[in-house]
């Protein structure tokens, strides 16, 4: 048994991808050319999710407030963005920039900083709270971007080309496509990396049990900061995709609702699985597509689904997410 | 010689409950010191107050000399105070063997080790396998702890604490629970610990403080009445009227 | 100096409104453990049920009636279809459940009531203003508000201290298992908690109908200014949620009024309006990360 399922799921592993990677060329020849974006938000929505899931399933810390982290990484791109093309240095002495391989990693310093900041606060209590206390973070924040008019206050930010990779156009959607899937890709390996690490092992650990393991001497804050800090990263990361991909950053991605829509992707694929997060933002985003084609209400009918989802699955939909995508850590 | 553990004046209030009544009490080298008295007595409440998971509200805790009154428990922890739960308290997702391997992990030092796969780290598992062997569970090692018996849930405990290396051990009611063989290998385990580390035991089964401990405290609503050898609390008459005339743990 | 005094009205009036709703928050997470972010909704329910009532029948004290069953049936349903369900799940079912039940309600109002906020009109009785002090004309239904959220706060203290249900009240926000311990028919307990919390949102939802415009999506704005208040005032604490009520209502409104003008001093009129308005939309959430600094179980709650 253990034999045959340590095959079964690299082979599965590579079935996904070598799908994924043919995904733009099928899209385009069955004339379903609006499969790729779609594809495109699932790959980007799968890693906000799964930093998300990194402290909320792996973790068991219960954060309301990761569209945060989501829309300041989107907002990032857009800010360097709107200095670029105005030609105006941020603060009379940062240039702005259009180059992903510079927008991406500052997309990341400024959600881990923003994390820190948000996690070393919001982690001084736990349970209710903590739920409570990071909602109300994002929702000053999403004030925050809502209050600065120079940045497009309400309507947001334009980003009127996408930024730019050395030798690739980026005016293609196939070519954003596979920019996100080469990053998914990798994120996805390094959080691999870290669940399965010392760093993974004692974060698991407290969620079963903080008392058990104050008794065998971790001084649980420190690790829960850093796995925030890493997890806000995450949602950054996604965020500057976004932005990238829609060329627009407003404050919708700060939104509360998109603090449970990341929540509702977790719990539909799989909490504290590796790849479950990833699924439950295909389900989502696919059930979101056709429930909209159906009805302009159709958040009637996702509440519905949620609804039964929690109250009579008991882990249904994440059971067969965890069966076949992963395992428990 | 400087004691183990050394208390002074702790006093722990819940509102206007004495919890923990101006409490001296110290562990020398090498000895297993029982902690005894009736359920509500408050010996919980001191453990977690050596632990530093409560805080006292009066009072001062040394480790072999060195204060760590006001210290957190993870740095207790480090500095060798380790302590079993009553009531077990076991990480329920992870196999037996993970449980004992994770203390030794943070005992090793901090675990900001983000890339190498812990489950790969061999001398981790053979360091976790020794601790379980020693406690009679090496058999049990890739079995979830939820399927453990509770006598075999109480065996490690012992063996997750005694992974963090401790130079002190706080034992809650190790025997709770135990059916007669059972507590029979527990004292047996217990015994054979003696030369390697000091206890404090909490414990209600006479037959295993007699078998065990060189001396005795009697805590009596956050009191401690009697201090004295095995001998001197049997005889003491004021812990015969308190403590151990009134029930028939002796038999 | 008049106008200080009418600002100080304004905010001691959203601060009475933020205490409807945070009463009803606070005893149901520390009393029943439950996260409930359908709070919100039943504010809203009460407000359009109480609006289109009064719009109905004409008559704005109808309106309250209305607004009270509407709460009633609605809490009562959301704990007896779910809620109840979720006593022994964890936190993240709560809030997902729960959140699931604020989609279903906001579109369901958008389905009845359509995208335009509604507009009830005052009572005569009510619609004037009077001159508090010389100088200090107030509007009359503004000090209504203050009343009735004053009155609520002098029952809600009654019935927690001189009462039965309120020992109990007490007693299960601190220690769960002993009520259960006790004897008590906790199921009814919960249930009394729960369509009282209702009863209060509902409320306050109809109260604001006038003055604020009733739309879908006011329900989770107030919610989650309810949330920062109860982590202010700490989680279970009704004196807590009270004073933490009047201070957030009191530093938000003066930050609104006197924040952008501060600033308008020191650079130009828009841009200081609008970093102003920022700013003190803000504010409410800075005073949370500084109580949570020095006191991170709230300010009302003793560390013992």
């Amino acid at each position: 048994m253990p034999m045959e399922k340590s095959l079964k799921r690299p082979a599965l592993l590579a079935g996904v991808l070598i799908a994924l990677i043919a995904l733009p060329a099928v899209a385009d020849a069955t004339g379903y050319a609006a499969l790729t974006s779609l594809a495109t938000r699932v790959l980007i929505y799968g890693i906000a999710a799964a930093s998300l899931n990194f402290v909320l399933g792996y973790g068991g810390m219960v954060s309301f407030g990761h569209a945060a982290f989501f829309g300041i990484g989107g907002y990032v791109v857009g800010i360097l963005y709107q200095h670029y093309s105005l030609g105006e240095p941020l603060f009379g002495f940062i240039p702005g920039t259009n180059q992903l391989l510079i927008t991406i990693p500052v997309a990341l310093v400024i959600s881990g900083l923003m994390a820190a900041l948000i996690g070393a606060l919001s982690l001084r209590t736990g349970g209710v709270q903590f739920i409570m206390i990071t909602l109300a973070f994002a929702q000053m924040l999403f004030f925050l971007f809502v209050s600065l008019k120079t940045y497009g206050g309400d309507d947001g930010l334009i980003i009127r080309r996408a930024n730019e990779l050395p030798g690739l156009n980026m005016r293609d959607k196939q070519t954003v496509y596979y920019v996100c899937l080469t990053v998914t890709v990798a994120f996805f390996f390094v959080l691999w990396r870290i669940v399965n690490s010392r760093f993974g092992n004692v974060i698991v650990g407290l969620r079963q049990s903080e008392k058990r393991m104050a008794a065998i001497g971790l001084p649980a804050y420190r690790y829960k900061l850093m796995a925030f800090v890493i997890s806000g990263m995450g949602c950054g990361l996604a965020g500057a995709l976004m932005a990238n991909f829609l060329r627009y950053a407003s404050p919708d991605m700060i939104h509360w609702t998109k603090s449970g829509e990341l929540m509702v992707m977790v719990i539909l694929g799989g909490v504290g699985t590796l790849f479950g997060p990833l699924l439950g933002a295909a389900v989502f985003i696919v059930l979101e597509s056709i429930l909209a084609s159906w009805t302009e209400n159709w958040q009637l009918g996702l509440g519905l689904i949620l609804l039964f989802v929690v109250l009579y699955t008991q882990g249904g939909v994440q059971g067969l997410g965890t069966r076949l995508f992963g395992r428990r850590a | 010689m400087t004691p183990v553990l050394n208390v002074q004046g702790m006093v722990k209030r819940f509102g206007g409950l004495l919890a923990t009544d101006h409490v001296d009490l110290t562990v020398k080298p090498g000895e297993i010191h029982a902690l005894i008295g009736p359920n509500g007595a408050g010996k919980t409440t001191l453990i977690s107050q050596l632990m530093g998971e409560l805080r006292q509200n009066e009072g001062t805790i040394e480790l072999d000399g060195v204060p760590i009154t006001t210290l957190p428990t993870a740095r207790r922890v480090s500095m060798g105070l380790a302590r079993t739960f009553q009531i077990t308290c076991l990480l329920p997702d992870y196999t037996v063997l993970d449980n004992v391997a994770i203390a030794v992990q943070v005992r090793q030092g901090h675990s900001f080790r983000f890339w190498g796969n812990v489950r790969h780290e061999h001398q981790l598992g053979e360091s976790a396998r020794g601790f379980l062997d020693a406690a009679g569970l090496g058999d049990r090692a890739g079995e979830l702890v939820a399927n453990l018996s509770h006598g075999e849930q109480k065996q490690l405990e012992l063996a997750v604490a005694l992974a963090t290396k401790p130079r002190l051990l706080l034992l809650d009611e190790p025997m709770a629970g135990l059916g007669h063989v059972e507590s029979q290998q527990m004292i047996e385990m217990l015994r054979g610990l003696r030369s390697q580390v000091s206890m404090l035991l909490v414990e209600h089964d006479m037959e295993a403080v007699f078998a065990l401990a060189d001396r005795i405290s009697v805590l009596v609503y956050g009191r401690i009445i009697a201090t004295g050898t095995v001998d001197e609390i049997r005889d003491n008459p004021e812990v015969r009227t308190a403590y151990l005339g009134e029930g028939d743990e002796l038999c | 100096m008049t106008l200080f005094l009418e600002q100080m009205l304004n905010g001691v009036q959203f601060g009475v409104m933020l205490f409807l709703l945070a009463a009803g928050l606070t005893l149901i997470f520390g009393i029943m453990g439950v996260i409930n972010l359908a709070h919100g909704s039943i504010y809203m329910i009460g407000a359009y049920a109480g609006t289109w009532a009064a719009a109905e029948t004409g008559s704005f004290w109808l309106g309250i009636p209305a607004a009270l069953a509407a709460a009633a049936v609605t809490g009562a349903a959301i704990e007896f279809l779910v809620v109840r369900r979720l006593y022994q799940r964890d936190h993240l079912d709560q809030v997902l459940a729960t959140f699931g039940l604020i989609l279903i309600f906001n579109q369901t109002i958008t389905i009845l009531f359509g995208r335009q906020p509604l507009f009830v009109s005052m009572p005569e009785m009510l619609g004037g203003s009077v001159e508090l002090l010389p100088g200090l004309v107030y509007p009359v239904y503004r000090l209504a508000i203050i009343a009735v959220g004053l009155l609520v706060a002098l029952g809600l203290y009654l019935l927690i201290n001189k009462t039965r249900i309120g020992m109990l009240v007490r007693a299960g926000s601190t220690n769960r298992e002993m009520v259960r311990a006790l004897g008590v028919d906790i199921r009814l307990l919960y249930t009394l908690v729960f369509g009282l919390g209702a009863l209060l949102a509902g409320l306050a939802g109809f109260m604001a109908g006038p003055i604020l415009a009733v739309q879908v999506g006011m329900g989770e704005q107030i919610l989650i200014t309810t949330f920062v208040v109860v982590v202010i005032g700490g989680v279970g604490s009704i004196r807590g949620a009270f004073f933490a009520s009047l201070i957030l209502g009191v530093v938000d409104t003066g930050l609104r009024a006197y924040l952008p003008g501060l600033l308008r001093q020191v650079m130009v009129g828009p841009e200081a309006d609008a970093l102003g308005a920022g700013i003190s939309s803000m504010g409410i959430y800075l005073l949370m990360a500084i109580v949570l600094l020095i006191r991170p179980k709230g300010l009302f709650i003793r560390n013992s």
